[in-house]
């Protein structure tokens, strides 16, 4: 008889009964087996609920600040800065000549941003790099028109209440898709409270199911 | 303290499940899949200012407007032009594809020479010399008739000028492939005059009677087809479709009439009986016509609608309603030309149809058929030519046709040198390998080609073209169409290569060759000679990159002659042998003809079309005997054997097999060629006496498991 046949034999109760026999030293490998996967698993689960988010996104700050506040204030609605071309294209982030007619390259007001602009960008009459919070990839065709003036929408249900901020918080640059993180949402998890957390394919199809009864076609929004 | 197994073992479990229970897999899954979208070497469109430039697409003769959208002046993307006259903002896939015929692999990019087997790459002014000094050779010999044309497209100033340059040249050796542009001027002239070409007003018909015409698949001028059969319903009008399958055009129809393939014309004249024994109004309508007696005793006698049953499959009761439901509508009008009208037609046919016409009374109304008067916007200088011109000039041509002259040079020869612009016979005429036989016959041969197709490939010396986007030319609409337009397509970007626009060429051609011939072509370049001879037209041609020069219904109407009808014999066709009759069935998403389908037309294909490397065709379930769906099998014709796959489809007639035509390209072109088999390869041509036209519309043939 082979030595795993007497083995058999002599241990008709099977494996929990063998685990019972093997007395004191394997039990304490078990404990720290359990604290090693406790260990780890806070270790993993806090850095990725606190500092993935981290370090996946790099922090980036616009040229200077702008006050969204006071101009809405001064000029009274997001039409004048933000308005729709005669071809339909949308002026999502009106050019210097826009700025200027208003502003001229003597500072309007005693902010230091104000100087910025001024001096770095009207009197060089260079156009102000912002960054774009809710820029969308090339492959997504989206028409303001169609949303504003068909669809009769708010500025607020896509951009939420930037009219009322009076500074630019900094942007969050996804550091593997080079996407702002406006588009995924806040929250890492993507989960979203407001119409305006998130920009993602979803979000758009999402509304369109609830007002137009339909999530639309891929050819809709991908020209 | 022993770290074990296990504590490794919980070490690695315990950073799984803290992962898996935070949001790193969900948000990285994500990402990477953006990130791979935004790998560097995709190719994502340059930013910048955009603009629209007019042109007209003249990939088919549809002569659609389109509107070229750019980015920083590069041409990104091309869309039918709103309100023009004949498309109305709408493009086909070829048309929209346009594009990629500018970078496409098989593009010629500088002057070739044939050396052995292969070519060699030479200057412009080689080239031109070159051909120059071959030709002076052929003239001293005395022979100037030797020199022959076979071209594309018979209208507009590029095909005037090619045949100024055989006039002066002396050679009236000029041949245009069949087109069902050319085959509607041949009808006109059996039937009416010479000179005339014939225009289907189906925008304002009320009940359509198609004889095979694949009007939603490419028939005449494609886009303008598609519009005036997608309104048919707001018009309430009827199309009724003559077929032996279901093509999208029988599907789109009120009523299918079956019938067997090549019958078409009996079924037409069987109509025409019908109304000349029933109805008052097409006896009236034949006072003043001619032959009209002899015509009328012939259908009497031999198309009663008993022996059109016997003949076309049509049910008698079916002949006689439909020939009243005919004459009953309002504005019916009856349209020839099977698949997209060119290839594998018969006079007889065309001008049984249009004899229907004839005797309905449709002639020059509105919803019928023009008999259109020719463009007549071109006006050249009188041509500059000697002694030798005159004489060679004046011979008589070898042949009627493109088809009689293959017969002609694979036999005897009879060309020493042939030029061949925007045209493919190697491919698009019936029988290729007598084409290429023929072509061999042939020692000079140049070629103004855009591209290295199989036409190209047997030419001696390539004087490449460039396409229609790098291009001035005047674009006149015709193709069945029943108005008349003359686009400008425009250069939209400057040559991608090292080619010329063939008016340029030909005008370098003329003047290297001097004396009388030079004189005629006087021109700096093809741009000064289109702008002298649309002189009156130029300025509005230009400005607005369109002219009607006419929409409405030629006054008066056209005496019929019916002596080519009364005595046209019929042909014996199909030619060959075996149970089955294989026809080519024309698709809209494979081009035919001299162009070429583009990679993405190609990808549009659907594998019932084209599975993997074969043809698949069409056959009905009840003649498929042992065969199955997808099965690969053995198709032979007396002219060739492909292995093919089969598609079992209830709606092509029992004894039929419809083959895809426009595959089975065989060039350098990995998106293009090598893609299921030429239709062409493998029917015979059929010289239709008194015409001259292939009649070949199928072959018999074949058919068993591989
Ligand atoms: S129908 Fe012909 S002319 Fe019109 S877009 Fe298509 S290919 Fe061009």
């Amino acid at each position: 008889m082979s030595e795993l046949e007497n083995k058999a034999n002599d241990d008709p109760g099977g494996g929990a009964h063998h685990g019972i026999n093997n007395g004191p030293e394997d039990d304490k490998g078990l404990g720290l087996g359990v604290i090693f996967f406790m260990g780890a698993f806070l270790v993993c689960f806090l850095s990725g609920w606190l500092l993935f988010p981290k370090l996946l996104y790099s922090k980036k700050e616009q040229p200077f600040n702008f006050d969204h506040s006071l101009h809405v204030e001064e000029i009274g609605d997001c039409e004048t800065c933000h308005f729709l071309r005669e071809d339909g294209t949308f002026s999502g982030i009106p050019g210097l000549e826009s700025c200027m007619e208003c502003h001229t390259d003597e500072p309007m007001g005693e902010t230091d941003d104000e100087a910025v602009f001024a001096e770095e960008y009207v009197a060089q009459g260079k156009e102000v790099p912002w960054l774009i919070y809710a820029k969308q990839p090339d492959c997504v065709y989206f028409s303001h028109a169609a949303h504003i003036v068909a669809g009769g929408m708010d500025c607020k249900t896509c951009h939420g209440h930037i009219g009322e901020t009076s500074s630019s918080r900094p942007y969050e640059e996804n550091r593997i898709t080079g996407y702002s993180r406006d588009i995924w949402g806040k929250n890492i998890w993507g989960i979203k409270k407001n119409s305006w957390d998130r920009m993602k394919m979803d979000d758009c199809a999402d509304c369109h199911l609830e007002e137009m009864g339909h999530k639309g076609y891929c050819f809709q929004c991908h020209k | 303290m022993k770290i074990d197994r296990r504590s490794f073992l919980g070490l690695g479990l315990g950073a799984a499940a803290g992962i898996a229970l935070s949001p790193v897999g969900v948000k990285l899954t994500d990402d990477s899949s953006i990130w791979t979208q935004n790998w560097p070497w995709t190719p994502v469109p340059e930013d910048g200012e955009i603009t629209y430039d007019r042109s007209v697409c003249s990939l088919c003769p549809g002569a659609c407007g389109i509107s070229v959208r750019k980015i920083n002046g590069r041409p990104v993307k091309i869309e039918g032009l709103d309100d023009h006259p004949i498309n109305n903002g709408g493009a086909c896939l070829h048309g929209i594809a346009g594009l990629q015929y500018l970078y496409d692999p098989a593009r010629i990019k500088t002057p070739l020479k044939k050396n052995g087997n292969k070519f060699e790459k030479i200057s412009w002014d080689e080239a031109i010399s070159l051909v120059a000094g071959k030709l002076g050779e052929i003239r001293e010999s005395g022979t100037p008739e030797s020199l022959g044309l076979i071209s594309g497209a018979d209208n507009g100033s590029m095909a005037q000028l090619f045949r100024r340059f055989m006039d002066a040249f002396g050679s009236p050796n000029t041949y245009t492939m069949p087109s069902l542009e050319s085959n509607l001027a041949l009808t006109a002239a059996a039937l009416h005059s010479a000179d005339r070409s014939l225009g289907f007003d189906i925008d304002h018909s009320d009940f359509i009677l198609s004889f095979g015409a694949a009007i939603i698949e490419g028939w005449g001028s494609p886009v303008a087809c598609i519009q005036a059969n997608a309104s048919r319903h707001e018009r309430k009008a009827k199309l009724v479709q003559v077929d032996y399958r279901l093509s999208n055009t029988a599907n789109a129809a009120d009523k299918i009439i079956a019938v067997k393939p090549g019958t078409e014309a009996d079924l037409a004249l069987g109509l025409c009986a019908v109304l000349l024994a029933k109805t008052k109004i097409a006896k009236d309508s034949l006072s003043g016509d001619v032959n009209k007696l002899a015509f009328s005793a012939m259908l009497e006698k031999e198309y009663t609608s008993d022996k059109v049953e016997a003949i076309t499959g049509v049910k008698a009761a079916d002949v006689e309603a439909l020939a009243m439901a005919f004459i009953k509508a309002k504005a019916p009008v009856a349209v020839p030309g099977k698949g997209r009208g060119d290839v594998g037609q018969s006079l007889r046919e065309f001008a049984a149809v249009q004899a229907l016409n004839a005797l309905a009374g449709r002639l020059n109304k509105e919803g019928g058929v023009f008999v259109m008067w020719p463009a007549g916007y071109l006006k050249f200088p009188e041509n500059v030519m000697d002694d030798t011109a005159e004489q060679g000039a004046g011979k008589a041509k070898l042949a009627g046709s493109v088809t009689e002259l293959v017969d002609k040079l694979e036999k005897d020869g009879g060309l020493s040198a042939l030029f061949i612009y925007n045209a493919n016979p190697c491919y698009a005429l019936n029988n290729t390998e007598k084409v290429k036989a023929a072509m061999d016959k042939v020692g000079f041969k140049v070629s103004f080609s855009s591209f290295m197709d199989e036409t190209a490939l047997k030419s001696d010396v390539i004087l490449p073209a460039s396409i229609f986007l790098e291009r001035l030319e005047d674009v006149v609409s015709g193709a069945g169409l029943a108005k008349t337009v003359v686009g400008l397509c425009r250069p939209m970007v400057k040559p991608v290569f090292d080619t010329k626009h063939p008016g340029d060429t030909l005008i370098l051609l003329a003047q290297a060759m001097g004396d009388s011939i030079a004189e005629g072509f006087s021109w700096d370049s093809y741009e000064a000679c289109l702008e002298e001879v649309t002189g009156d037209i130029w300025d509005t041609l230009s400005d607005d990159g369109y002219v009607v020069i006419d929409d409405k219904p030629p006054v008066g109407t056209p005496v019929t002659d019916f002596t080519f009808l009364s005595s046209a014999p019929k042909i014996d066709v199909p030619m060959g042998e075996g149970d089955f009759t294989l026809v080519p069935v024309d698709k809209m998403r494979l081009a035919g003809g001299s162009m070429i389908s583009s990679p993405f037309a190609v990808k549009t294909v659907s594998d019932t079309v084209l599975s993997g490397k074969y043809s698949v065709v069409e056959i009905n379930p009840a003649t498929a005997g042992a065969l199955k769906d997808g099965d690969v099998a053995v198709l032979k014709t007396a002219m060739g054997t492909v292995k093919v796959k089969i598609g079992l489809n209830e709606g092509i007639m029992a004894g039929v097999i419809g083959m895809p035509r426009g595959l089975g390209h065989t060039f350098n072109n990995p998106y293009v060629a090598g893609k299921g088999v030429n239709v062409n390869d493998l029917i015979g041509p059929v010289i239709e006496p008194g015409s001259g036209l292939d009649a070949a519309f199928g072959i018999k043939a074949t058919l068993s498991k591989a």
